[in-house]
């Protein structure tokens, strides 16, 4: 660790050339050797689509379950790997998801059912950027929550606010520096004789578009470059799946054992709108559990990796809406309204499914065919902001949604 | 001189100032210089200008040359493209008969089992039995194969596979790839013809709304059976159409197989019927099928109407009442648009307050389409997003009620109501012009005309395309790609254009030539060579500066200003 941070210290600055070096890169590059604690990390990651958070977190105590989906529902836990993983004698995670079960059982892992957007829209465009805007309802809003979560300080991290892949997606956009990465190795001017030109020419144009993000990148570029010098090997032997969530979430851990000043980061996977056969020939195969297992393992491997330094970080799952209590007519479920989100880290008082459960008799669904919704999503990521990330100002972060009813996820 | 440099300064600040306060729509009533109408009009209308464009449109008239762009049968095409298409075999093909000669994994299986004939083509065959053995060999168990289906594979192995099919000859090289992966060729001939199209075709605008409407009735290729269907649906439903009636375009996308398959609506049957009998009732006997929204609901809210466009959760059911039985024979053969009538929902419907009476069958949802054709909120709502596309981010509402009443009052004419847009002064005013920044397709496109560069495979510049973040006939959700500014305006992004130009002009893109002995060691003159316009100031000291020291190779300038903040606006 310490011949690590040491050369990264060294090279970095030696990039700059000593006293040249910018505030927040000193800052960065001392900060694990300060007194003070580190950086709280939050990490948001989005399943594009709507997964299906019934079929994820399976409420098998709840009769009406296995009436609405008699195609789908995953049958009660016995022990097999065809069941759901019992988590409190209610509820059940789904058995691709069964590398998170240890952590849910070292209470690092809480759960919480029937949460989501108040906002009645089943469109997933709409429901996304509400989501990501954290205003729901409102789509005037142009910049996202987690920009908004960032504290105002002077001379921050070029890459305090990172999304990974090819575009920066709502929930990061807004006042303060976030850049995209998609490939930490490869982001940088690959022929260096234009190195040079291109940044003068972002640094000096009138283009305020074009030359606000163009500095951005440059400075994170410049600060890329003492992480590529080393290669990276994730803790232990962990070795993350090869889908694009996995390599994301491997890049992200990188950027926060390089303690380069990451605050919020971003990453997505896609894939979860399934109206057609979401099962496969057993209701705990197929196209779900194929998407699941591709999921679960990224996020294991992540805490894996993560290992002591997930004190410091939380990662939160959201998706813009469940999908029908009711199976549909071709093996699938139509969009819906409440679903489950996932909050994990060694700061999250977990082992638990947190919520009030609304029940699935018909009389109990929403407009007679959703979960309802018994938990503001603005709750569970106003607890991380405030708590976790110690910004007080939540009001800010969701503006219009002036007092958020925290339920206990994160402790102290 | 000057006063050119005064205009671009004033402009790009007019620019800021609208992307720091929102709507101020006086500067969509300042209008162009000539010279600059003709320029913006290139920008907009075609994929970027190319050398001598400027001149041609000026001898032509720009009145004249926008006429002739809205009537592509007019414009004779350019025999360069021809040439380059020729070799695409899959482009000419029905959906059987790609299906038959590029076979997917189902195919290949039911041939192995005797259901399907072998085909008769030797080549095809000789495939074929390739694919087989494959399949036979994985089937048996080779874990290690397992490894490999990763996405993309290795990178490096990737580069110099690339490398080598670029220095083939086309027909080679396709029968190469049809040997290794025949499902591969079809995205390959789909990716180079639309490149290629967007290159070397002559009838610019139309490629510009073949664009725009296979991004609006979006469907994804590596979805199971589009894989074979998204060739003949570009083809046959999107294509004819672009300058046509909406309504036409309409019921060509709805009743493809290709958007049938994407938005599940090929399993959209009545709840009441699907028990009663027939082929689908013996083969699925325990499972209760239904109805399936998806399509009706993305046909409102992407398709016509808009998100709010005024449509209730209801109405999507009873659209989706009304679509039941539209589905397909046999997709993964490459089936045809069927309408089962034994699944059909015949109850009444209503939608948006038009009663369906009981009875209906395939007509059901033809009134459907008739209602929201004839809808005002789909007027407005095809109207904005052609503006926006063509016009600005932000789009003044006065030219959207113009356009709009246009798309009323012809019954949905697409070249009238971008005949209506052309002939507006917002169309040709400052508030437009440079308002846009290119997409990853038009940024990489423009660059190559801008260059003049000669293409022999484009599968490496759809691979640019992709890094930059717009995989083409690779979008998975129905929204297509977004055409507004801050969507493309990243670090990853800009960054992914900076390389790509150096790459370019460094002949470094495989496949792809540019003749770096056309630039001038003058830095001004490249500038404006690829630009059209006279560079920025910061651009050109910016390229001055760090140049001073070496010798600036003109490939090298040229790189430069083609990944400048000047050649990402349009």
């Amino acid at each position: 660790m310490t011949s690590r941070r040491l050369f990264l210290k060294s090279s970095a600055l030696a990039m700059f050339g000593m006293g040249a070096a910018p505030a927040w890169l000193s800052r960065a590059l001392y900060a694990a050797d300060a007194p003070s604690p580190r950086k709280k990390i939050l990490v948001a990651i989005f399943q594009r689509g709507a997964v299906d958070g019934l079929n994820m977190v399976i409420p098998f105590g709840e009769k009406n379950y296995y009436k609405l989906r008699p195609n789908l529902a995953i049958p009660k836990p016995d022990g097999t790997e065809d069941a759901a993983i019992d988590l409190d004698g209610f509820f059940g995670l789904h058995p691709a998801l069964s590398p998170l079960k240890p952590i849910y059982d070292a209470g690092h892992m809480a759960i919480v059912q029937a949460v989501g957007s108040p906002d009645p829209t089943r469109s997933h465009f709409d429901a996304q950027d509400y989501m990501e805007s954290g205003t729901p309802g409102r789509k005037a809003t142009l910049d996202g929550w987690l920009n908004r979560s960032l504290a105002q300080q002077p001379n921050p991290s070029p890459v305090r606010a990172v999304s990974l892949g090819t575009a920066l997606p709502r929930s990061m956009r807004g006042p303060n520096e976030a850049v995209a990465i998609a490939n930490l190795n490869d982001f940088k001017i690959r022929d260096t004789r234009g190195a040079g030109s291109f940044e003068s020419m972002y640094d000096t144009t009138l283009d305020q578009v074009l030359g606000g993000a163009g500095r951005e990148t440059f400075e994170a570029v410049k600060l890329m470059q003492s992480i590529q010098q080393q290669p990276y090997a994730p803790s232990g032997g962990v070795q993350y799946p090869n889908s694009p969530l996995g390599q994301n979430l491997m890049q992200i851990a990188r950027l926060i054992k390089s303690d380069v000043g990451l605050e919020v980061a971003f990453a997505e996977m896609g894939g979860w709108d399934t109206h057609f056969n979401e099962v496969g020939a057993r209701p705990t195969q197929g196209q779900l559990a194929n998407l699941l297992s591709q999921f679960g393992s990224a996020l294991a491997a992540f805490y894996q990796d993560l290992g002591d330094r997930m004190a410091d970080v939380s990662v939160v799952t959201m998706s813009e809406f469940g999908r029908t209590a009711r199976e549909n007519g071709s093996r699938g479920t139509d969009h819906g309204h409440a679903n489950v989100m996932f909050a994990f880290g060694g700061g999250i008082r977990g082992g638990k499914v947190h919520g009030e459960w609304p029940g699935l008799e018909q009389e109990q669904l929403y407009e007679q065919r959703d979960l309802q919704l018994t938990t503001d999503f603005r709750d569970v990521l106003g607890e991380l902001v405030v708590r976790h990330l110690g910004n007080p100002r939540v009001s800010s972060v969701f503006p219009g949604y002036e007092q958020p009813k925290f339920r206990g996820i994160v402790a102290g | 001189m000057k006063t050119k440099f005064g205009i671009t300064i004033m402009l790009v600040a007019g620019v800021a100032v609208l992307a720091a306060f929102g709507t101020d729509y006086s500067q969509f009533h300042q209008p162009l210089a000539k010279d600059q109408e003709i320029l913006h009009a290139l920008n907009r209308l075609t994929f970027g200008p190319r050398p001598g464009d400027v001149e041609a449109v000026r001898k032509m008239g720009l009145k004249k040359w926008i006429d002739q762009q809205l009537h592509p049968e007019r414009i004779a095409e350019n025999p360069e493209l021809t040439e380059r298409l020729k070799p695409l075999a899959s482009l000419t093909m029905s959906p059987g008969e790609i299906a038959t000669n590029y076979p997917p994994p189902v195919v290949v299986q039911a041939m192995l089992n005797g259901l399907l004939p072998m085909p008769a083509d030797p080549e095809a065959r000789a495939r074929m039995e390739l694919q087989a053995q494959r399949l036979r060999a994985k089937q048996e168990g080779k874990a290690e194969l397992k490894d490999k289906q990763g996405k993309g594979g290795d990178p490096l192995q990737q580069a110099m596979r690339q490398q080598v099919l670029a220095v083939t000859d086309p027909v080679e090289r396709r029968k190469l790839i049809a040997n290794n992966t025949p499902q591969q060729v079809l995205a390959y001939d789909l990716n180079e013809a639309k490149l290629y199209r967007a290159i070397y075709s002559n009838r610019q605008l139309e490629e510009q709304m073949a664009d725009f409407w296979f991004n609006h009735f979006n469907v994804y290729m590596d979805k199971g059976a589009d894989r074979i269907l998204t060739s003949s649906y570009e083809r046959d439903a999107i294509r004819p159409h672009v300058f046509g009636k909406f309504r036409d375009l309409l019921q060509a996308t709805a009743e493809s197989p290709a958007m049938l398959f994407y938005l599940d609506n090929w399993q959209n049957v009545s709840p009441d019927r699907a028990q009663a009998g027939g082929r689908f009732a013996k083969q699925k006997a325990k499972q209760s099928r239904g109805l399936n929204e998806n399509y009706a609901r993305e046909l409102m809210e992407l398709h016509t109407l808009g998100v709010d466009g005024g449509y209730t959760q209801q109405d999507i059911i009873e659209v989706a009442r009304c679509f039941t039985g539209w589905t397909i024979n046999q997709p993964n053969r490459g089936g045809e648009f069927m309408y089962n009538d034994r699944v059909h929902d015949k109850g009444e419907k209503t939608v948006l307050g038009v009663k369906i009476p009981a009875g209906g069958g395939q007509e059901d949802a033809e009134r459907v389409l008739d209602i929201l054709a004839r809808h005002p909120s789909t007027a407005r709502f095809i109207s904005t997003k052609l503006a926006k596309k063509f016009v600005a981010d932000d789009p003044p509402p006065a030219l959207i009620d113009h356009m709009a009443k246009t798309f009323h009052d012809t019954g949905g004419d697409i070249r009238a109501v971008m005949a209506s847009m052309l002939e507006s002064r917002e169309f040709f005013s400052e508030g437009a012009m440079r308002s846009k920044v290119k997409t990853p397709l038009e940024l990489v496109v423009s660059a190559v005309r801008a260059t003049g560069a000669e293409v022999n495979f484009a599968v490496p510049l759809a691979a640019q395309i992709a890094q930059l973040g717009q995989p083409l006939y690779r979008k998975i959700e129905p929204t297509g790609y977004p055409s507004a500014n801050a969507e493309w305006v990243n670090s990853a992004a800009l960054l992914a254009r900076m390389n790509f130009a150096l790459a370019l002009t460094s002949n470094r893109v495989p496949g792809i030539r540019v003749d770096q002995s056309q630039f001038d060691d003058n830095v001004a003159a490249t500038g404006r060579q690829v630009l059209f316009h006279e560079p920025s100031k910061q651009t050109l000291d910016s390229i001055g500066k760090a140049l001073t020291q070496r010798d600036p190779s003109p490939g090298l300038v040229a790189g430069l200003v083609l990944g400048s903040p000047d050649f990402q606006r349009r």
